[in-house]
């Protein structure tokens, strides 16, 4: 009996399996497909034979600085927004503060992790742009930003424009991490004599390390790939990735559409190299917790 | 001390976030010298292109959703009935628009669905809004899966499934009558989501060429003071819209089921 219905399971399993053939007819046409295209392409002549000549072609200062920069970009922020999101989490959660704080500020962080793109940039620009609502006001007490050197259109405006989704995404996800850490553990650390600096990096971070590390990739590459943003504050002008790729599919700026390909197979090896390290690094770190 | 601290963290935290949003709104209203007015939002208001850009993306969105909702649901379904070993695969590809630009996802788009490739869906307007609906699709999966999911982990699949069929319910009947009101907060709380990111999508609309309302807002950015910020507080609104109305509805469940 307990062979039949075996035996029967192993025959009926690959109609079982047509019940996700819509998903994977999906999944292949939409995403792993021009994925593969992308990164066949990095590897082709324009007459379609096998190459490195591509990715040796990226090896320009203009190219090279361009990834530079948006590697730079995207760990500052996704730095910026881990620290300064886990103070506002941390604060809302150990702090004493009121109750009645935390349900606001998960809300509002959900709208503004969603607010991004062309729509975040006019915001920066109306408020420490060249004629923004701080910069006037500033100028107006005799402090002139730009005298300063500072300057929304450039390495620095796009972080703190960036910051303003990274920071909530944080929150976001964080919140819940440390509602997880137990009240019984701080205490038996207490017991012991350790002080609240001895907890945290001995027991609370190593404890929380996955989800810090694995918000700090989703960081990474959400400043990584973002085009809408940077396109709309700067124009094409800054030279990061993203905005290169961007000119390059509209008008193959590069004059060598196969270059195009490399480009983007460079920024998803960069994308899946943040997320393999996360991977590898989450592995060890639970093994280390069991 | 260490309340000080929290204070302070909190309030550097809020600064940061409100300054924004009190600049885009006051500078949206100082279109007429000397005195605030809504003039920027009248101007917005009254330009045809604002209208019809915005109502291609709402209607993208609601593509997207009904395509996100089709693929989704049964495929969560049958994953957690009858396929639980597929679970490692599916939740693979839905996170992977996570892991892969969406300027990258377009590129391949692009070059393989071109006038002279094999599927030339880029040939026609039609074919376009297609490929741009799969495109957004793609871009709201992982939020999408992840909620659908959540919403079938609280309810008992297998028995809910053998009754229906005990009394001679088919798939589509199980998927469309059981399952689907069971995950209904959870569609729509995917949906509203969706709509948030749809609706202000600029990389994919801009490199396929499709009047949507995000190339139509860099555009406004590029060549207008006043509107632009009349258009991110307008934008802003409709983010908090969506959210809120996600709120609602998880709200409203609650409650429902704390009734019941």
């Amino acid at each position: 009996m307990a062979k039949d219905s075996a035996w029967r399971g192993k025959r009926r399993l690959p109609l079982e399996w047509l019940g996700i053939l819509p998903f994977a007819i999906f999944a292949v046409l939409f995403l792993i497909m021009p994925t593969m295209r992308i990164v066949i392409g990095a590897f082709q002549t324009s007459d379609g034979g096998f190459t490195f000549q591509n990715l040796l072609d990226l090896n320009t200062p203009s190219i090279r600085s361009s990834y530079w920069t948006s590697i730079k970009l995207s760990l500052i922020s996704a730095g910026l927004g881990c620290v300064i999101g886990f103070a506002m989490a941390a604060a809302v959660v150990f702090g004493g503060l009121p109750k009645g704080i935390r349900s606001p500020l998960m809300t509002f962080s959900g709208v503004a992790s969603n607010f991004a793109g062309v729509p975040l940039a006019f915001a920066f620009i109306a408020t420490i742009g060249p004629a923004g609502l701080i910069t006037m006001e500033l100028r107006d007490v005799g402090i002139n930003l730009r005298a300063y050197g500072f300057n929304l259109l450039s390495f620095w405006g796009l972080v703190i424009t960036y910051l303003f989704f990274q920071i909530p995404l944080m929150i976001l996800i964080i919140i819940p991490a440390l509602d997880g850490l137990k009240r019984e553990w701080r205490e038996a650390a207490a017991v012991l004599g350790a002080t609240t600096t001895q907890y945290w990096r001995m027991v609370a971070l190593p404890i929380l390390f996955p989800s810090l590390l694995g918000t700090f990739a989703l960081l990474f590459a959400n400043a990584f790939g973002a085009v809408a943003t940077a396109f709309a504050l700067t124009g094409p002008q800054l030279n990061i990735v993203p905005i290169k790729l961007f000119a390059q599919i509209r008008g193959d700026v590069l004059g060598n559409p196969n270059l195009g390909f490399a480009l983007a197979f460079g920024m998803i090896l960069i994308t899946v190299l943040a997320n393999t390290i996360y991977i590898v690094l989450r592995v060890r770190s639970e093994r280390w917790l069991k | 001390m260490s309340r000080f601290l929290a204070w302070f963290a909190l309030i550097f935290g809020c600064l940061y976030f409100l300054l924004p949003l009190v600049g885009m709104t006051e500078f949206s209203l100082k279109m007429r010298r000397g005195e605030y007015s809504f003039d920027a939002y009248r101007r917005v208001f009254e330009d045809q292109r604002f209208w019809d850009t915005f109502s291609y993306s709402l209607a993208l969105s609601a593509a997207t959703i009904v395509v996100g909702v089709f693929l989704v649901v049964p495929t969560a379904y049958w994953v957690r009935l009858k396929l639980p070993q597929a679970r490692p695969f599916v939740e693979f590809v839905t996170l992977l628009p996570l892991v892969i630009p969406a300027i990258v996802l377009v590129f391949g788009y692009i070059r393989l669905y071109n006038t002279s490739s094999w599927l030339p869906l880029t040939g026609s307007a039609l074919g376009t809004d297609f490929l741009l609906t799969m495109g957004y699709t793609t871009l709201a999966l992982p939020y999408m899966y992840r909620s659908v999911d959540t919403g079938l982990r609280t309810i008992d699949v297998a028995t809910l499934t053998e009754a229906a069929q005990s009394l001679g319910a088919g798939w589509i009947t199980i998927l469309g009558r059981i399952i689907l009101p069971n995950v209904m907060v959870a569609v729509l709380s995917g949906a509203f989501l969706t709509l948030a990111i749809v609706l202000g999508e600029f990389t994919m609309a801009a490199l396929l060429n499709r009047p949507a309302f995000g190339p139509y807002m860099q555009l406004l950015g590029a060549n207008r003071a006043y509107e632009p910020p009349a258009l991110a507080v307008i934008a802003f609104a409709i983010t908090w819209g969506c959210m809120g109305l996600m709120q609602l509805v998880t709200r409203l469940s609650k409650h429902e089921r704390a009734k019941a």
